[in-house]
């Protein structure tokens, strides 16, 4: 068992020490930290500060990936979450005051609950499939994201604020604790309670599941909640980071980042076992991968293309039928026992 | 005469598996074969190799005088190959014209001519009696006639030198299925070499002119079908462990042992409309209620209705004499009903899982996931039942779908064991298992009756039924028939007299 | 285990034969006709509410303006068909945009350039095709890796938009097509219907079109019936490329430039005009005209907006989510009645 997860967890791993080594090769001083101010710096903090949003909203779609769906409308929900703090907190008459603003990334996480809730109802209610059914909230999050924003980037200047995404304690970044916190919770929720287990039952068949007496319905709920819970944390994140909320930009992308962060990490996409060490490993690899293009000094847009290799390159190695056809018939295939 | 088809020292390995072992087998053409073999012993493996769907490891195949080696089911059926299978393997989408003639569609300059495909559909089908709205969807359409749909496909290429039917008629009632052997016969006189599986036995003798027998990948023999009374061909199928199953035929039907107090489960008037007509049924503590009728009689819907698998429409359910409403599986293992699936991969196990994690999966899911088992506890109860159970292989940490099938039905029923239930609802545990298995379930489900356990036992098997069971249910067309008290009066005619001619008074 | 349980003989079953259809009305078209109702409806309420919506030219503006759009949907109607999904229909159109852009600006002649970027994207559709095909990698991810290299290799070409100025070009772009009444339309209207017939001939008239919709039905037994699964499944994604970068053809028709941000979020377009014009997601069920009819859904919505005037973009995509999610509980319905 143990050997299996090491095995799993082995290429992504080898990944991230293959592009961690590039960078020294491009400068010298790339896994120096040094303590200026107070605060942690280097590079490798950097790639601890910037993975926070994606670990985040990896972290949920690991568990709804488990169950066998899939979560398309986190990055609008990330939109929608800075969007609300933002206008919110520009209303406030003082927007120094810790207490409003911890009021308002509350009301800030509260709205997402309620799209989490959305999209786990038309999943587990209605029966309409995952992909699907959080396309709608993709679509029209935008909207409701720029309505919200009156389609303007809203600047705010709270320093409160500002602590969640670019503030600092004990030398380490807020956000980074923000996601360990996260990543300790879900790690705390499904293997030390038996949510991970029923959570890999459901995915694995929600037939059998529901004949044993599972309540697959209300996990199903569970999980579109949390996934969006932690999609509003990484928005709120990502709006404190740059001071402001720009519907457009905010979680561009990051619902397929975070699946590939998921499928890099091991959990596949039909569902089942899943692996949360595996998916913050995948979202610190694509972190890695942008930070590296700046260090390497290519254009960042140019990490496209590294990820594509990477999706290529991960997708076959971890095909089962790709695995067959090039290294020999049996070693690596799947037992497949006829029917 | 010379083999249509001759398959030569065939060998089909999967990993951890031999399905196939130096097997041969051959048709000639114009004869009915039948292939015979319990579950598991490479039946389908072998047809899947005859049709493209596998390749082997080792052997050859020879079709009419030339050796071919098929890369695809396509190649198979351009070869002249043709085959019906156990599940309806059409696209329920798609009309059933089209369903037909998908993929030879009469063309004219590459456009499909439909009129002439409904047309030719429509010929296809009269040959079989089938006289349908060759346009519409095909799963509008009822599984027997999907399935007559499916042999219509099958044979309506004019080049089949080889066609096999896996299993054709077991959604088919008894009316169907002389019309499917109408069909072969005159297929059979045009020459055609027809292999047949089938599990009906007496379906095998109306039909067959020899048959080949498999166990457990192995060729057992070739037999001509006159020549092969049913007993020793029984025999040959399931090997000496006959006997294991006798063990039990001695188990007492003693339905005096059993308390008739307030009974655990009772149905009164309980129905679900489309599913089982309204019945009424007692199931005291102790004993062993068996439901006996065909498949799609209604077995399983009535065991899904106590169980709150499916919603009851009507009447009501008394649980220890009290008014009940049992809206999911939940509410039911509230009260101490367990249900084990007859759909063991579908409904049953989760392969991905381990056993361990199988086992306590319904006694977890009762107690909801803010409150784990604590693995300590966890550990001994797989244990205990992986020794009580003889499961095999003995790691709690394996997964469950690497397990063979019987190992599967236990581990199942150890999930349900281990919650403890009072009534333990099991449908088909002994389909598709071996013979060994098979005995030790029967003997468990014996032993926990005498334990003062409530079994509802849903099988096929009337003997399994007879041999278990203190009260039998007799369905017949999705209703209730029949209860009879099993005693020396009642064999296995009997229960067949009522599933043929409905209610007895 | 001698078997004796024969089916009895059952006389008057014999006769229900034929009788046993369960009658219901033919639910395929429901959806399309449901698209065409709020198609009318929209319509008129835009000539109701709107001095000169009624206008010819107003109409045809909504081809002219989403030709581009139609011409990807009717590829990706054929991949959603076969009941899988191809997001990298947005990127192929900027990589084909961003390429034939700068091989014109290079000097190359047009007569080179059209061929060769009709060839990328067919290229790319050929190997995301074969990637999900023989490696059995999901068409989710294999079309996001494809996404990933068209807009990566895109903004490695040219990161700045860059204008069109070849004669061909401006010629293509400029070419209308008038009527008396001195209504027009562009030459991309042309394209995208022939494009839209060929598509409705070969879906409804071809073997090619009938296996699409077997496989999306139950691809299963669709291999066991002989039909050839893998060579369709890949000719579909080819298909989808090529109408990708047809698609991009138009586009920089339209835009008379080319650049590597083009289409983003166009695949979303398509999908949502494809759902919305009546084709199930899962597969097996749906029309071209459908999918036209989604599209004019889509086109219409922009121009009440347009007309509306003091509504704001966004509105479109809050519009579109409530359409998608109408329309998706719509399908929800009519094949769960037909279970």
């Amino acid at each position: 068992m143990t050997s299996m997860l090491r095995h799993r967890l082995f290429w992504p791993a080898a990944v991230l020490v293959v592009l961690l080594a590039s960078n020294l090769v491009f400068s010298n001083n790339f896994f120096t930290i040094t303590l200026q101010d107070g605060h942690l710096y280097g590079s490798l903090i950097d790639i601890l500060r910037r993975s926070a949003p994606l670990v985040l909203v990896a972290l949920g779609m690991t568990l709804v990936i488990a169950t066998g769906g899939i979560d398309l409308s986190v990055g609008s929900v990330m939109a929608i979450s800075g969007a609300l703090a933002c206008l919110l907190i520009g209303d406030l008459s003082n927007p120094d005051a810790v207490g409003p603003v911890l009021l308002v990334v509350g009301a800030a996480i509260a709205l997402c609950l309620v799209f989490g809730l959305w999209n786990g109802f038309l999943v587990a209610v209605l029966g309409i499939q995952p992909i699907i059914a959080t396309l709608i909230l993709m679509v029209a999050g935008r909207g409701v994201a720029q309505l919200i924003t009156d389609g303007q980037i809203l600047n705010v200047h709270s320093a409160p604020y500002r602590v969640i995404g670019a503030g600092y304690f004990l030398a380490v970044p807020v956000s980074f604790l923000i996601a360990a916190a996260a990543v300790g919770l879900t790690v705390a929720l499904t293997r030390r309670t038996a949510l991970g287990l029923l959570l890999e039952s459901v995915g694995g068949s929600p037939t059998a599941s529901r004949l044993a007496g599972i309540r697959s319905r209300r996990i199903t709920i569970m999980v579109y909640v949390f996934a969006a819970a932690f999609a509003g944390v990484a928005g709120l994140i990502y709006s404190s980071d740059v001071s402001s909320a720009d519907s457009n930009a905010a979680g561009n992308l990051i619902e397929l980042n975070a699946i590939l962060a998921v499928v890099l990490g091991g959990t596949a996409l039909t569902g089942g076992r899943f692996s949360i060490a595996g998916s913050v490993l995948g979202a610190v690899i694509i972190t890695t991968l942008d930070i590296t293009a700046v260090s390497v000094g290519v254009p960042v847009e140019t990490t496209l293309l590294f990820k594509a290799v990477v999706v290529i390159i991960l997708c076959l190695a971890q095909s089962a039928t790709f695995r067959a056809k090039v290294f020999g018939r049996f070693g690596t295939k799947r037992a497949e026992v006829p029917a | 005469m010379a083999e249509q088809l001759k398959m030569t020292g065939i060998k089909k390995i999967f990993p951890g598996v031999v399905a196939l072992d130096d097997v041969d087998f051959r048709l000639l053409p114009g004869e009915i074969h039948a292939l015979m073999g319990e579950n598991g012993a490479g039946k389908s493996t072998l047809i899947k190799v005859l049709t493209g769907v596998y390749d082997i490891d080792g052997g050859e195949i020879e079709l009419a005088g030339e050796r071919v080696r098929f890369t695809g089911p396509l190649q198979a059926q351009q070869a002249g190959i043709s085959t019906v299978y156990q599940e309806v393997n059409l696209c329920p989408n798609l009309s059933v014209a089209e369903n037909i003639f998908i993929g030879r569609e009469p063309r004219k300059f590459g456009r499909i001519q439909w009129s002439e495909t409904r047309k030719r559909a429509q010929a296809s089908l009269a040959r079989l009696d089938l006289d349908i709205d060759v346009t519409a969807q095909l799963d509008s359409y009822s599984l027997a006639i999907q399935q007559m749909v499916a042999i219509a496909r099958a044979t309506d290429v004019g080049t089949t030198k080889v066609l096999i039917l896996d299993e054709p008629t077991s959604s088919l009632d008894a009316s169907e299925v002389e019309q499917l052997f109408t069909i072969m016969r005159r297929l059979k006189a045009d020459g055609v070499a027809i292999l047949f599986v089938s599990h009906f036995l007496d379906q095998v003798y109306e039909i067959a002119d020899r048959m080949t027998v498999l166990r457990n990948g192995r060729l057992i023999g070739e037999y001509r079908t006159d020549e092969l009374p049913q007993m020793q061909l029984v025999s040959k199928m399931i090997g000496k462990e006959l006997e294991a199953l006798e063990q039990i035929e001695e188990h007492a039907k003693d339905t005096t042992a059993v308390e008739r107090g307030t009974p655990i489960v009772e149905a009164r008037e309980l129905g679900r409309d489309g599913a089982i007509a309204p019945f009424s049924l007692t199931i005291h503590a102790g004993e062993v209620v068996g439901l006996a009728g065909l498949l799609g009689s209604g077995r399983t819907e009535l065991a899904r209705l106590l169980f709150g698998a499916d919603r009851p429409d009507r009447g009501e359910l008394l649980i220890d004499g009290k008014p009940h409403t049992v809206k999911a599986p939940r509410d039911a293992m509230a009260e101490g009903i367990a249900f084990s699936s007859e759909n063991r991969r579908t409904e049953g196990i989760i392969g991905e899982l381990t056993v361990r994690e199988n086992m306590i999966l319904a006694m977890q899911a009762a107690r909801g996931w803010t409150r784990p088992i604590p693995r300590r506890k966890q550990d001994e109860l797989v244990e205990q039942y992986i020794k009580a159970l003889q499961i095999r292989p003995a790691d709690p940490e394996r997964l469950v779908r690497d397990l063979s099938g019987g190992n599967q039905q236990k581990v199942l029923l150890a999930r349900w064991l281990i919650t403890e239930p009072r009534l333990l609802i099991i449908d088909e545990p002994t389909r598709g298992i071996d013979v060994g298995a098979k005995a030790e379930i029967q003997r468990l489900v014996a032993q926990l009756a005498d334990g003062g356990m409530a079994v509802l036992f849903v099988s096929a098997e009337l003997e399994e039924v007879l041999r278990l069971s203190h009260k039998i249910e007799v369905l017949r067309d999705r209703r209730l028939v029949e209860e009879l008290e099993n005693g020396a009066d009642v064999d296995a005619d009997r229960i067949m007299q009522t599933i043929a001619s409905g209610a007895t008074t | 285990m001698i078997d004796v349980s024969t089916p009895p003989a059952t006389g008057p079953q014999a006769q229900k034969r034929g009788g046993r259809r369960v009658y219901r009305p033919n639910t395929k078209h429901i959806p399309v006709l449901a698209t065409l109702a709020l198609l009318v409806v929209m319509y008129s309420i835009g000539v109701y509410n709107y001095e000169s919506f009624g206008d010819t030219q107003v109409f045809l503006n909504i081809f002219v303006d989403n030709a581009f759009l139609l011409v990807v949907a009717v590829g990706m109607t054929f991949v959603i068909l076969t009941g899988g999904i191809d997001l990298s229909v947005g990127a192929v159109i900027a990589l084909t945009t961003t390429v034939a852009a700068t091989l014109l600006a290079a000097g190359w002649p047009a007569g080179v350039v059209l061929p060769l970027v009709l060839l990328i994207g067919t290229v790319m559709g050929l190997g995301m095709g074969a990637v999900i095909h023989f490696f059995k990698v999901e068409p989710f991810i294999a079309t996001l890796a494809g996404m990933f290299l068209a807009r990566g290799l895109a903004l490695l070409i040219d990161r700045n938009s860059i204008p069109i100025t070849n004669d061909f070009w401006t010629q293509m772009a400029q070419k209308r097509f008038r009527f008396d009444d001195g209504v027009f339309i562009s030459l991309n209207v042309v394209i995208a219907a022939i494009v839209v017939l060929i598509a409705a001939i070969v879906l409804a008239w071809t073997r090619f079109g009938r296996n699409v919709y077997a496989i999306g039905g139950n691809a299963d037994s669709a291999l066991l019936m002989g039909l050839p699964v893998g060579r369709t499944r890949i000719a579909v994604y080819t298909l989808s490329g090529f109408c990708a970068s047809l698609g991009g053809v138009l586009y920089s028709f339209y835009t008379s430039s080319g650049y590597s941000l083009h289409g983003q979020g166009l695949e979303l377009d398509a999908i949502a005009a494809v759902v919305i014009g009546g084709v199930l997601l899962t597969g097996g069920s749906g029309y071209v005209l459908g999918t036209v009819l989604g599209v004019m859904v889509l086109g219409l919505i922009q121009t009440i907006i347009t007309f509306q005037g003091d509504l704001n973009s966004w509105w479109t995509r809050i519009v579109v989510g409530v359409l998608l999610f109408a329309f998706i509980v719509l399908q929800r319905l009519v094949t769960r009645k037909a279970k």
